[in-house]
This record gives structure tokens, C-alpha cells and sequence, in this order.
């Protein structure tokens, strides 16, 4: 999960890195009044959406005062940003800028424990620094038990900068830590760290990812989730257990587990169809799940035909296949269906499914073939 | 012969009195894995599938010479009990549990190693040695003795290969299933440098997926060191980057991971990848025939 600029910053504070003050506005007469109240000197106006490239698509601008932060909040508001929509900016100082650094903490998958990031190379994109100097990044394996200990973010501050400056910045590097840690972030990053003419230090920008896993007890957090994050099916899913991505094709599937899931899509595609989504139903193929599945995927007034890939396992293939009857019965499905489950009983759920017009199929490129057929006017 | 689990298996289960882990209690038993005993805290002196329930793995052990562990708690609870399995001397511990947050494996995981205990998963569907044991949820019907390693980042993925080769008449050393995680206690190259020193062991299938570069890392570990036949197969060619593919590790984020890095990498190093499901067996027929 992702949460905005403006909230990543509000944690930050509260661990006590100099970030510069500022609101958020709706309206460009808020980002007036906001512009004003900060002493009507320049301002910032920044986008907040939850995608990279904020300032680049031209979702940040400079206003120098209270009247230029209302027209360009007018410009910014309403305006898209990788299809996001802008319904807030935040409003907040401009600082003059002598360097920018660029801290981040993120977890390494490979040595299993957060690393922490450091360059003076900052306010670039640093996955860009990363490919092409890597030697500009300063890295650091943290203890996932120890926590970043004082004289490791020292090291990391006194290799990419001096003095007063490093020595703040080692300060904030194990500020960032503790943020990192107390919200089970799986990314804290700050793009860039500046330090301005007269040596002060400020994060003016601030960005925190989180692992979903950790969600669960991170209340707060959870509920500052922006439903705008992903399309509205995507959020629904969610909502009801089910693990679901939308895509562009006219095969819609229901899969159960991950990577069977991401196989089948892959199939659809090597035989020329186009998958709809990505759908995990999960390891109970509960008729509830499965009716609330089917209704999501068949809104998406692209899909032409529809896909179950059960690998029934332990599961009784036969329950399986009345799952999907009554779920078919309770739902209102005018494309073709075509099942396909594999496991114990597997003879008895295809006379199950002979009854009725959903169509079986044995093997999975058999079935993959088949709705591809149906979703082009094809007969099965 | 086989990798971690066998005939000398002595398990018990954290979870048994919970809804998961009691009936896949039941069906491990009813494979053959020697089920000693139950955990659950609270419960301790009670019976369960004809089974002792133990408040601690550290009474479990010590009442039933248990040397492995099969955990079904919820995600909240599986760090601790996997540091308990660890601590009560258990060497083998597979947490199936999903939704372990990863704060908790990356604190789990210097403890495991330093006790020398191998850890399966978490998020994973465990282990199943044909005909001898099996840990976790994998059903116990798809699979075949014989002398084909399987190890994949997946669960019903796994179990729609393992079918296929069963029906083509391979069957298999040890089918393991990794884990879906970003952080996981038992990676490809721990199962290939097992399977490599099984003598039983002929050949390899490997299933991989998008996210993590663990299959980029394996492809350089079986040329440098595995010489039984690997074939491998990728799923997510067509995920698109950014978005969490159902398992919390199967993510392209930043570029990476992606399956084709994968399969560019497992290629150059001379492993075929199948480009289907259905190619997997074929592709490992080209290469390899059983010893009578």
C-alpha cells in the first residue's frame, strides 16, 4: 500500500525530521489561504497523487505568493497525472537549495533485511543511479533486530557529505529507521534531503511504502489507504478476500492460487487471447467468493467469455462444481463459461457440470483454448 | 532417499486444535507421516486425531522425540512459533501460514540459521516425500514415488506439474514447495544443493515466478555446481509491473524481476524453460529418462 506525500511527512514529523510545514488544499482558494498563513512568501504547489513522476508530468509548481499559488493550484487541480485524477495539492514553503541528497530506506529481498540508501546524488530518479553509477549510492545492511545503529548511519552521512551537514544527517537517517520500523514500511524514502545556502537541512519530498502483511496492526495507517490506488473491482476484491488484478483483455478467470493464477493468463496470451484480469480465488472455492468474483468480472463489459482453472487438490472436485452451479445460478452471466477442475472426484464434477451450459474441459490448454474460441464468437 | 522429510520424519503440529491445521493433521496422517503430537496453547493434556496436545513444542519434543514441525497458526502468531520450533531443537520447521508481515521473517531468520534448523515457507504448501512422508497441504494423491526433485514458489501451480509428471510416469524424490514470500527460509539453490547431494535424486523441475531475483541466483548455482538435468518454468509473462500478483512476493517493482530477466538468465546458463505448463514434461523427457 501506498499513501500520499503530505501523510508520509505528517509520520516523519512525528519522529522529529525537519520537514517544512505546509497544508493540503481542494480548492485553489484553500492553496491561497494556506500560501497566506505561511507568511505569503513563495510556495510550492504539489500534486498529490500516488504515482512517481509528479513533477516531471508538470504536477509541481513554484508560486512566488499567496495569488500565484491560487492560479497554479487551478492548474494543477483536475488535472491527470498517469491516469490519477488531482483532487488535493499540497501547499508548503519553497526553500532555496545549495545540494540535494538522497536517503531511502527499503527491504533487500536477497540479504533479508532492510538497507539503507544514501547519495549525493539526490532528487534524480535513484533506480536510474542505481543502473548506471552505482557507485554513487552508499549502502548499508541494516539488523533487523539492532535496528540502523548511530555510528553506521555516521559512516553512511560522513561518505556523502560533511560537517554540520552529515552530522544531521545522520540524525535523520535514524529517525527514518524508526519510521521505517514503527509503520512496517517496505520503503522510506526521502528524494531529496537538501540542505539549503544557510546549512539547514529539510525533507522536501517524502515518500513511505508499506508491506501489506504488516497492515493488519497498523490501523492508522490502513485507514489512510486512498481508494484511487487502484481501479474500484480491484478495492472491491480486496474487500471480500479475494486477490485480483485488473487487465485489458476478454477472458475473464477465476483461479485458484497465485501462480496457477499468473500461468493461466500467461496461456491465454501464448494462445493469442487476451486475459481479462488476474483473479486468486483462494484455497476455499466458497460459493459467496465465487458469486462475488463472478459479479466483478462480468461488469468489465470487455469480457467475452469466462475461465475457472481449479487444481482441486484435497479439496472434493464435486463441491467444487456445485460452488460454481450455484454461484452461476445466483449470478447474471450472458457469456459462455468454461470449467475446468482437476483433483478427487474430478469424474463426478464433470457429470455435475454436463447438466448444465457451462462448458468442461479436461486439461488446461484444452480450456484456455476453448474460451479463447468462445470469446471470439466461436463455438465450443 | 529425498530431501528433509522421510520415513524418519517425527512431526508435530502447531495449530492442531484450529480448523487448517486439524484437518490437514488428519490427512498427513492418513498419508503415513508420522503425526507425534500436537501444539496448542491452553490445551495441553487434551487429545486430538488420536494424538497428545502439548501447551509448548518444547514439552511435544521432549515427550515424543518430535524432530520436525508443520505450523498452522494465524499470521500474528507464526514469528513466535516458529522461534519456539526453533528453540525447542526441532530441525525441520514448515510454516505454512500466510500473511506473515516481513518485519517478522527478517527478525526469524538469523535465529534459524544460527540454530542450523531449516525452515519451509512461510506462505507455502510444504513438502511431500512420495510415499513416505508428507508436510503441509499438498495433496497427497497427484504425486508418485521416483526420482524427479520439484521445487517451486508455488502451491496448485506445483500441484498441476507434479500431476503431469506423474502421468507421463516420473515420479518424484521430494516435491517441495518454497513459499510465495519475499523472504522465505528455504530458496531454490537450498533445494538444488539437496537435491544434488541426493543420490536419489535424477533430475530437477524448477517453477519460478515474477519478483526477486532467486531464479537468476539458481541459474548461476546449477552451473556452477548441479549436473543432473534442470528444467524450469516461469509464470507471469504477461503480470503487469507494479502490482502484487496474489503472493506478497510476486511484484516487478523498479523493473525488476520480471519474468523475462528470468528466463533470459535460466536460458544462457543452458537450462530449458518451458514456455507452457504442458511443455514441462516434454522438455524434461528431451533431456532425461529415468534409470530403470
Amino acid at each position: 500500500m501506498k499513501i500520499h506525500e503530505y501523510q508520509a511527512k505528517e509520520l516523519f514529523r512525528r519522529e522529529g525530521i525537519p520537514v517544512p510545514e505546509g497544508r493540503v488544499a481542494e480548492t485553489p482558494a484553500e492553496a491561497r489561504q494556506i500560501a497566506e498563513d505561511l507568511g505569503g512568501g513563495p510556495v510550492v504547489v504539489k500534486s498529490q497523487v500516488l504515482v512517481g513522476g509528479r513533477g516531471k508530468a508538470g504536477g509541481v509548481k513554484l508560486a512566488d505568493g499567496p495569488d500565484e499559488a491560487c492560479e497554479k493550484a487551478a492548474a494543477i487541480l483536475g488535472m491527470k497525472i498517469k491516469g490519477l485524477t488531482v483532487t488535493r495539492v499540497l501547499v508548503t514553503p519553497a526553500r532555496d537549495i545549495a545540494r540535494e541528497f538522497y536517503l531511502g530506506i527499503v527491504q533487500d529481498r536477497a540479504r533479508q533485511r532492510p538497507v539503507l540508501m544514501a547519495s549525493a546524488a539526490g532528487g534524480v530518479d535513484i533506480e536510474e543511479v542505481a543502473r548506471t553509477a552505482p557507485e554513487k549510492i552508499v549502502t548499508t545492511p541494516i539488523d533487523p533486530v539492532l535496528g540502523l545503529r548511530g555510528f553506521q548511519a555516521r559512516q553512511a552521512a560522513f561518505r556523502v557529505a560533511e560537517g554540520r551537514t552529515a552530522a544531521q544527517m545522520a540524525r535523520i537517517m535514524v529517525q527514518l529507521w524508526n519510521t521505517y520500523r514503527r509503520v512496517d514500511a517496505n520503503l522510506a524514502e526521502i528524494n531529496p534531503l537538501i540542505e539549503t545556502p544557510g546549512g539547514e537541512v529539510w525533507a522536501i519530498d517524502a515518500k513511505i511504502n508499506f508491506d501489506d502483511n504488516g497492515l493488519v496492526r497498523q490501523p492508522e495507517i490502513a485507514a489512510w489507504r486512498d481508494p484511487a490506488e487502484s481501479p474500484p473491482e480491484e478495492n472491491e476484491a480486496r474487500a471480500a478476500g479475494l486477490s485480483f488484478v485488473k487487465l485489458e483483455g476478454d477472458v475473464g478467470c477465476l483461479v485458484n492460487g497465485a501462480g496457477l493464477a499468473m500461468a493461466t493468463m500467461d496461456l491465454i496470451q501464448h494462445f493469442g487471447g487476451r486475459p481479462a484480469n488476474f483473479l486468486d480465488i483462494g484455497g476455499s472455492s466458497s460459493p459467496d467468493k465465487v458469486v462475488t468474483a463472478l459479479d466483478i468480472i462480468t461488469r468489465d463489459a470487455n469480457v467475452k467469455a469466462i475461465l475457472f482453472n481449479i487444481f482441486g487438490g484435497i479439496t472434493r472436485c464435486d463441491d467444487v462444481a456445485r460452488g460454481i452451479i450455484e454461484a452461476r445460478s445466483r449470478a447474471d452471466i450472458a457469456v459462455p463459461v468454461v470449467v475446468r477442475l482437476v483433483g478427487t472426484n474430478e469424474e463426478e464434477a464433470r457429470a455435475l457440470l454436463a447438466e448444465t451450459d457451462l462448458v468442461p474441459a479436461a486439461t488446461m490448454d484444452e480450456a484456455v483454448q476453448t474460451a479463447i474460441r468462445l470469446a471470439e464468437g466461436g463455438a465450443a | 532417499m529425498s530431501i528433509f522429510v522421510d520415513r524418519d520424519t517425527r512431526l508435530v503440529v502447531q495449530g492442531i486444535t484450529g480448523r487448517d491445521g486439524g484437518f490437514h493433521a488428519e490427512q498427513m496422517q492418513a498419508y503415513g507421516t508420522r503425526v507425534v503430537a500436537g501444539v496448542t496453547p491452553g490445551k495441553g493434556g487434551r487429545m486430538a486425531l488420536g494424538l497428545p496436545v502439548f501447551d509448548t513444542v518444547a514439552a511435544a519434543a521432549a515427550e515424543t522425540g518430535a524432530n520436525a514441525s508443520c505450523i498452522f497458526v494465524p499470521a500474528a502468531a507464526a514469528a513466535d512459533a516458529i522461534l519456539e520450533a526453533v528453540d525447542a531443537g526441532l530441525g525441520t520447521i514448515v510454516c505454512i501460514t500466510e500473511g506473515v508481515p516481513v518485519a517478522d521473517m527478517n527478525a526469524v531468520m538469523p535465529q534459524v540459521r544460527a540454530a542450523g534448523a531449516r525452515l519451509v515457507g512461510p506462505n507455502c504448501p510444504g513438502l511431500i516425500t512420495p510415499g513416505q512422508a508428507k508436510v503441509g497441504i499438498l495433496p497427497g494423491g497427484i504425486v508418485a514415488p521416483g526420482s524427479v526433485g520439484v521445487v517451486s514458489r508455488s502451491g496448485t501451480l506445483t500441484y498441476e506439474v507434479v500431476w503431469q509428471l506423474t502421468q507421463a510416469g516420473l515420479g518424484q524424490s521430494t516435491c517441495i514447495g518454497i513459499g510465495g514470500d519475499a523472504v522465505i527460509g528455504t530458496n531454490f539453490i537450498d533445494c538444488l544443493a539437496a537435491f544434488q547431494a541426493d543420490p536419489e535424486t535424477e533430475a530437477v523441475v524448477m517453477i519460478g515466478e515474477i519478483g526477486g531475483t532467486d531464479e537468476e541466483e539458481a541459474a548461476d548455482f546449477i552451473t556452477a555446481n548441479v549436473d543432473m538435468p534442470v528444467v524450469a518454468f516461469i509464470a507471469g509473462r504477461t503480470a503487469p509491473p507494479g502490482k502484487r500478483m496474489g503472493h506478497a512476493g510476486a511484484i516487478i517493482s523498479g523493473g525488476s524481476g520480471t519474468a523475462a530477466e528470468k528466463i533470459a538468465k535460466l536460458s544462457e546458463a543452458g537450462i530449458p524453460v518451458a514456455e507452457i505448463p504442458s511443455r514441462i514434461v516434454p522438455e524434461l523427457q528431451k533431456i532425461y529418462t529415468p534409470q530403470a
